[in-house]
This record gives C-alpha cells, sequence and structure tokens, in this order.
C-alpha cells in the first residue's frame, strides 16, 4: 500500500503555529477524503540529540503497527537559537471502498539550549489532550526527563543503556515513584518469566514452586540489569529475601532467603550472545529436579533432569521480537500496567552489590 | 431440555504466584489431536492459528499436534501439508525455524472415523507423548469433520477410553454446525454427554471468538452511561444484521442444506442477540456468562407455524450486479439443485418476554449477495415526546440510534441531533464516531487462535453450552420446518441490492431496516 504524507514546516516558528498546522493538515486530509481519519491512541514523546535523530527516526520505524498516533520528537542542538519544526501526517495510502484510513502524527521541533526552560510550554500544545503521553529520551537527559514528566503518564527507559548498571537500578526505583515506568530491560525478560511460568503451572509443578533452591541466569554482558529483574521477579513473587550479591570474576553470586530453604543466584555473562537480553536459565529443586532453557533459533531449547538422573531435551516455539519488536512492545506497554514490574524492582536493588 | 451437566467441583488448586501480570496464562502441556486434518477449515482455519500462536510463543511447553483423516499418508507427507497450508493462509509469512520447531511435533493417522484401529493406534500415539514427557499431557481432540461424524468419533473415543485420562484433562472440541435441527443437536448433545462430561465440551461458534463480540460486554457493563437506558423504557427496537456480498461460491453442496437461517441466524446471530440482551453477569466466568444467555434465549417465545410467516421472511438472490460486475442469481451458481428453495436471505421478528425487553422487537437479518459486507447492532432510542421548536428547515430529524459495527470497521457510532449553523434554528442528525481501529495499537487475534487456546485451558466462556444449543434451536426449529414444508413466501431479491421487499412487512410501524 502506499504511503501518502502531508507536510508542513516552518522556520523560526511557535507552538502556537505548530499546533495550527496540524490541525489544518488534518482538516486537509479530512477534506481530501472523509474516510481519513486520526489515530488517537497515545502522545510519545522523545527528546534526542538531534545529531543521533536520524537514528532514533529508523528505531521508531521499525517499531511496526506499534506506532504511537501523535509522535513529538524534541531534538536538541545546544547551540542552536531558531525553533524549527516539521509536522507529517501519514497514511498508509488510501483507504479501500468501506474501510477507514488511519493517520498518524510527527511533530520534529529542533530546539536549543535556550528553549529548555521554556519546555514544557513548547511541548504541551503539542500533544493530544486526554491521550496517555509516554516520555523517553534516549540520550540520558535526566533532567529533561524531569521536567517532562509533569506532562507524562508514562516514561519508557532502556536500563540496559545506562553507562553503569547499579544506577540504572536505583534510578528505575527513582522513576517508579514519579511515573508508571517501562524498561525495555524487563520487557526483555518477558518471554523467559512466561515459560518459566508455564513450566510450573501444570498442578504437580507447582508446589515445587516452593522447593526452588538453585537459579542461574546467562545473560548478554551488557543485559546484568534484565538478570537482575529475572532474579528480582522470582525473589518477588516466591517471597525470597534476597541479600546484595557478590561480584566474582565475570558473575555475581549471592542467596535469597525462601520460607523452607536458602536459594542460592549466579548470574552469569555470556560473552558468545549476539543480542542483548538473556541467552538461558536454569533453575534447580531441593527434590534434585533441574530445568533449563536456552535460547535457540525459532524458540528455546528446554531440558530438565529429575531427581533419579533422567534427561529430557526438547523445544519451544516462539519468534524472536528483535530490538525493533521490544522498543514497539515498549510503546504497547505503556497503555497497560504490569503490577510485578515495581515489587521485582524493588528486589533487584536489594541485590546490588 | 438439557441442563448443564458437570462434574463435581474440583479442589481448589494452590494458585501459580508467577502468572500475576503476565498478558499470556500459560496452557498447560497439551496433545492437540485434528479430526479432519486434511479439511479446508483444517487447511485455512486450524493449521494457520496454530503456527501463528507458536510464532507468538503462546503454545504450551509440550505440544504435539495429530493430523486424523481417511487417506493413507505418512508423517512426514502431512508435515508437508501443514506447512504449506500454513504458507498459504498464515495472517504472517511464517519465520522457518518457528515453523520447523512446531512441524516436527506433528503426527499423522489415517483411517476411517468408524474404525476402532484408527484410536487404538492413537492411543499409543499419545501416551508415547506422555512417556517422553515424563508428566501427564493434556489430550484435545477437535472435530472439524462432517457434522455427521460428530457422533461416531465421540462414541468411538468413549469406546477406545480415551474420553478419560489419569491425571490430565481430555477436551473436545466441537465445530458448528452442531445438528441441523432441534431433534439432531438434542440426539448429538445425548450422544456427546453419555461419554463426556459437559465441562470437556467446547461447541465453537466462531463469533464468539471475535473481539468485537466480547467487546460488547465491555461496552455494556463497563460503561455506565449506557446501561440505564438499556431497556423498554428508552429503546424502541433493535436491528442486528450479518450482510455478505459474495455469493455462495463453492459451498453449494454445504449452504444448499443449511440455508441463511441454520447458517447464520440460528447461531452466530442469536449470539449477539444474547450479548444484546442479557442482564449483567455476576461474574466473567464461563457458567455464568452462559447463564445469563440462556435466560435471554428462554425468554424469546416458540414461533408457532400460524406467526411464522407474519414473523419471518425469506428470499432468494437473482442474477444482478455486485462490485461492478455481472453475477449469477442463486439458482444459476454451480451446484444449486435446480428449482431449490433453501433461503440465502432470512429475516426475523423476535420478542424478548421478560422485564427488561417486553415489547421492544429484536429484527435480525442475514443474507448473500446484498449490497455490501457489513455486521452490526442498531438500537434505536424511542423518540423524544416534544421538539420545542419549529423543524422547518431542518433535515430528517430522527430518533438517536447507537451502531455497533462488528465488520468492517469495528466500532461504536451514536447518531445525535444538532443545530445547523446559521440564524435558524434548524436541526439535523450529525454522528458521533468511535473507531476501534483508531484507538488501540494492538491487533485483534484471529477468533480460532484465541478459541484453540481457551479450549486448551479449559475455559469455557466463548463455546456454546448444551442448554443454550438447544435454545436456539427452540426457536429456530419450527421456521425451519414451515420453510422446508411450502415454497409460498420465498421472494426474489436481485443481487447487490438490499434483499427482498418483502422483509419490510415485518417491520412495526414507523420501523426500518438501516440501509446495508
Amino acid at each position: 500500500m502506499a504511503r501518502s504524507d502531508a507536510v508542513w514546516s516552518e522556520q523560526g516558528t511557535t507552538p502556537d503555529a505548530i499546533e495550527a498546522a496540524l490541525r489544518d493538515l488534518l482538516i486537509q486530509r479530512h477534506a481530501e477524503n472523509d474516510k481519513y481519519v486520526p489515530a488517537r491512541v497515545l502522545n510519545m514523546i522523545a527528546f534526542v540529540d538531534r545529531e543521533w535523530s536520524g537514528e532514533i527516526a529508523n528505531r521508531l520505524r521499525a517499531v511496526g503497527r506499534y506506532t504511537p498516533s501523535r509522535l513529538l520528537v524534541l531534538a536538541y542542538e545546544p547551540r542552536r537559537e531558531r525553533l524549527d519544526a516539521r509536522v507529517t501526517i501519514v497514511s498508509e495510502g488510501d483507504p479501500a471502498p468501506g474501510e477507514f484510513g488511519l493517520l498518524r502524527e510527527t511533530v520534529i521541533v529542533e530546539l536549543g539550549h535556550r528553549h529548555l526552560d521554556d519546555l514544557l510550554t513548547i511541548a504541551d500544545p503539542l500533544v493530544v489532550t486526554d491521550l496517555p503521553t509516554l516520555l523517553w529520551s534516549p540520550h540520558g537527559h535526566h533532567d529533561i526527563v524531569e521536567m517532562l514528566l509533569a506532562l507524562s503518564q508514562a516514561v519508557l527507559v532502556d536500563s540496559i543503556d545506562e553507562p553503569v548498571w547499579r544506577d540504572a537500578i536505583d534510578r528505575a526505583c527513582k522513576l517508579t515513584k514519579q511515573a508508571y515506568l517501562v524498561d525495555l530491560a524487563w520487557l526483555r525478560s518477558t518471554p523467559w518469566r512466561e515459560r518459566v511460568a508455564a513450566s510450573f503451572h501444570p498442578p504437580l509443578r507447582r508446589p515445587e514452586l516452593r522447593a526452588i533452591e538453585r537459579l542461574t541466569i546467562r545473560h548478554h554482558p551488557d543485559s546484568t540489569v534484565s538478570a537482575m529483574l529475572f532474579a528480582g521477579w522470582l525473589a518477588s513473587r516466591l517471597g525470597w529475601t534476597p541479600s546484595p550479591l557478590v561480584p566474582r570474576g565475570e558473575a555475581l553470586l549471592g542467596k535469597a532467603h525462601a520460607s523452607r530453604q536458602d536459594v542460592t543466584l549466579q548470574l552469569e555473562a555470556a560473552p558468545a550472545l549476539q543480542v542483548r537480553g538473556l541467552e538461558g536459565l536454569t533453575l534447580r529443586t531441593a527434590s534434585g529436579r533441574e530445568l533449563s532453557l536456552d535460547r535457540g533459533p525459532g524458540g528455546l531449547q528446554a531440558s530438565s533432569r529429575d531427581a533419579r538422573g533422567a534427561e529430557r531435551r526438547w523445544r519451544i516455539p516462539g519468534a524472536s521480537r528483535g530490538e525493533g519488536g521490544i522498543l514497539g512492545e515498549g510503546i504497547r506497554q505503556a497503555l497497560l500496567r504490569d503490577p510485578t514490574y515495581v515489587p521485582a524492582l524493588d528486589a533487584a536493588q536489594a541485590m546490588l552489590p | 431440555m438439557a441442563v448443564a451437566v458437570g462434574r463435581p467441583t474440583p479442589q481448589p488448586e494452590a494458585e501459580n504466584p508467577l502468572t500475576e501480570g503476565l498478558e499470556r496464562i500459560p496452557v498447560a502441556p497439551t496433545t492437540l489431536v485434528i479430526f479432519g486434518a486434511t479439511g479446508d477449515l483444517a487447511r485455512r482455519k486450524l493449521l494457520p492459528a496454530l503456527y501463528n500462536l507458536a510464532h507468538d510463543g503462546a503454545l504450551p511447553e509440550r505440544f504435539h499436534l495429530v493430523g486424523v483423516a481417511r487417506k493413507e499418508k505418512a508423517h512426514e507427507d502431512y508435515r508437508k501439508e501443514c506447512e504449506e497450508a500454513i504458507r498459504r493462509f498464515s495472517r504472517r509469512p511464517p519465520d522457518p525455524d518457528v515453523l520447523k520447531i512446531l512441524l516436527e511435533n506433528v503426527k499423522y493417522v489415517p483411517g476411517t472415523f468408524e474404525d476402532d484401529s484408527v484410536y487404538s493406534e492413537l492411543s499409543k500415539l499419545l501416551d508415547g507423548f506422555e512417556e517422553k514427557a515424563g508428566e501427564p499431557v493434556n489430550r484435545a481432540f477437535y472435530l472439524a469433520t462432517d457434522p455427521s461424524f460428530f457422533g461416531v468419533i465421540v462414541e468411538a473415543l468413549g469406546r477406545s477410553g480415551l474420553a478419560r485420562h489419569e491425571r490430565s484433562e481430555v477436551r473436545v472440541i466441537i465445530e458448528k454446525p452442531f445438528g441441523t435441527t432441534l431433534e439432531e443437536a438434542r440426539e448429538l448433545n445425548r450422544r456427546v454427554l453419555a461419554i463426556f462430561d459437559e465441562t470437556q465440551v467446547f461447541r465453537i461458534d466462531h463469533y464468539l471468538g471475535k473481539e468485537t463480540v466480547q467487546n460488547m460486554m465491555a461496552f455494556r457493563f463497563a460503561n455506565g452511561m449506557f446501561e440505564p437506558l438499556w431497556n423498554r423504557n428508552y429503546i424502541d427496537y433493535v436491528q442486528i444484521t450479518a450482510a455478505e456480498d459474495i455469493g455462495i461460491g463453492s459451498r453449494a453442496g454445504y449452504y444448499d442444506g443449511s440455508g441463511a437461517l441454520r447458517d447464520l441466524i440460528q447461531n452466530h446471530m442469536l449470539q449477539l442477540l444474547c450479548h444484546v440482551a442479557m442482564e449483567p453477569p455476576v461474574s466473567f466466568t464461563a457458567e455464568e456468562v452462559r447463564n445469563e444467555k440462556v435466560k435471554v434465549l428462554e425468554a424469546i417465545p416458540e414461533p408457532t407455524p400460524q406467526e411464522i410467516p407474519k414473523i419471518a421472511d425469506r428470499g432468494q438472490y437473482t442474477r444482478g450486479h455486485a462490485g461492478g460486475e455481472d453475477v449469477p442469481g442463486y439458482l444459476e451458481e454451480e451446484g444449486v439443485p435446480e428449482g431449490s428453495i433453501t433461503e440465502t436471505y432470512a429475516a426475523l421478528r423476535l420478542e424478548v418476554d421478560n422485564w427488561r425487553w417486553a415489547g421492544v422487537p429484536f429484527y435480525l437479518r442475514t443474507g448473500k449477495r446484498l449490497a455490501r459486507k457489513l455486521t452490526e447492532i442498531v438500537v434505536t432510542l424511542k423518540p423524544v415526546p416534544h421538539l420545542a421548536f419549529s423543524q422547518a428547515g431542518s433535515l430528517g430529524v430522527q430518533p438517536n440510534q447507537l451502531v455497533l459495527t462488528i465488520q468492517p470497521n469495528e466500532g461504536v457510532s451514536l447518531s445525535l441531533v444538532a443545530k445547523i449553523p446559521g440564524t435558524r434554528m434548524a436541526i439535523r442528525p450529525v454522528i458521533m464516531e468511535f473507531l476501534y481501529g483508531t484507538a488501540f495499537l494492538s491487533q485483534s487475534p484471529e477468533a480460532y487462535e484465541r478459541l484453540i487456546t481457551d479450549a486448551m485451558r479449559g475455559d469455557a466462556t466463548l463455546f456454546t453450552r448444551n442448554d443454550e444449543i438447544e435454545a436456539q434451536w427452540r426457536i429456530c426449529d419450527p421456521i425451519v420446518k414451515f420453510w422446508a414444508s411450502t415454497k409460498d413466501g420465498l421472494a426474489d431479491y436481485e443481487a447487490g441490492s438490499q434483499g427482498p421487499k418483502e422483509a419490510e412487512l415485518l417491520l412495526h410501524e414507523g420501523h426500518h431496516w438501516r440501509a446495508i
């Protein structure tokens, strides 16, 4: 289907003029074809360094159908004096007979250091009132995030991107007190959480959850936070009291106190893993049963060993979402609420060395 | 009348604390056996649905698929057929690695459905899967065959001891049509429930798997503004339309024995009516929701032969134009018997005789080769008692209508009356419209993906219960029989039109069919 764009741009503009241009473009598109309707799902504000804005645009293009209905990109260039803007209203081709055509709006505002004090008044008129707003600042700028929190109901972060992973967990804990936080590091662990939940879901297996005595997580060297969050999730769901982990070589080791026994925790970096996130995990119960899940082509490789040493191996299908898919999932999650993230994060914070 | 029969309530199991917050509730290890594994339904719907569940990581941790059909073929040949069907009909291009994992757990058992050796072969396979898994694996038997085999297969499953299994759940999923008359439905229920408990039986009505139909409950029971108006005091009439612009295509063999009433009204459209008319359930559990739907069906009087000509209308499409092309009439379609009196259009006026709805007509209509494809529910409110200002210069002041569109553009619209800009107090109807597609990022899953998962999980909310299906037939059966007995009242309508003009006669004074 051919893409059809309506574009407006102006140099040395104002938020009022941008907002008026948005309204005019929508009226124009509707006049061209009354089957064009604007999507009204989610505002997303992305505060980005202008020199990297192309890379961010590429990442957002890869999210597929989970595109925000209005995207406001604040492209920052410290020495810029003038406010320039470009508005694009996109529809994925002409509506078929009997169908409607969805319009999505992108507003790119280029601004400089001198505009930062007034940033709230620049962004505010450009988000759709009454829609939830997701804030994303992929290049750091924590002070800007603080400033724009007043406009946002959710904040998107990727704790893996923080230079120091310990700081990432502390910062996430702080942000969760101010807004709903969507952490891509947490979403990278979703398929693993689903599979572990499923493994212990049959009624005969559920009692074994209380008998877990060892958890080993293998992760990409950059994805310690994902591994911490996964361990924090199990700890918070199963009522473990974790203690700080201790670094030993490429691994983090520690204990969590469970009602029946202590649980040994081991988080190991897997340098060979090509993609960010988890590579695999192994759970062992007091009865001697061991369950391992490992990333493989087209899904997970599962293996189990029972108390008598009998081994079984099988494969569980599931396509990799890729980095684009994970970012898209982060955008979608801004409209949902996961009650298990904050307890997992708190438990991960308790495990910080 | 059949009643819901259940096994003794099982002792509550300890909750799985890991499922909290997960969007997908885990499904226990399952083997799905498809009877009619090489048929159209399996190829077009079931196999692509299974692939998409695999792609999303939504299949059980251990999953096996066994196809059963008449033709002799090797496992590997059946896997190739599955692959081809998935490549052709999946809603997304398959990932080769995911497809490979899915297909490595596929087996095939050839044989006729009456043949006991098929079931012993099946039994060996299922036991083998469990042995390999080292734990109980649930069993789900999906009957996607010609309906004449439903009873045969169920009884063979019973004879071979496959209807129960120690430590694991056994379920049977039965496609529509569930009988073609009330007697057949009762007889099939009797045969099925002689082998399985009602809690093991999942009767498919794929409309219930559509996100839009489920949305209706959210719309009615999660928005305080509608429920106070949702009764005979404010609602004048309700109209439910399921129109198709296509003809019968290559389905003459099935369609001519069925007709519009049995094809759509007896199941899907009565389900829609139930969703409009039901009381709020105490909870959204399978039993509570289905109890409320059965109450609605039981409040609809069974039509008598004297009433039928006044409350039911039928038609058959003739040559006409559709999509800018000349199209043949029903009797000219390939495979349709000469002189067939099968209706391709059916319209009914039903009453729901209860406190909430007494006196409110529910008009249902469905047909092939109508002006366009559309499924909608229109709730027309009573007119205001008095217009305080002159209507001079006003355009078509109409009572408010709430339109719930199921397809193609899922959404809700409300017609309101507004002042036309200018110096005079002239008014005209305007539309306040909400389109689901504009307000959600996610796409609705295919109905079969949802239904297969629910059946494997044992959640029967979106499936039809035995008493529900018999209550549906109790309403439609007298009409089916009456229409079969006479050609009188079978009106012609031109392909591409709004349907037969005679359908207007069903409407009470002041009521109108909404343009399709």
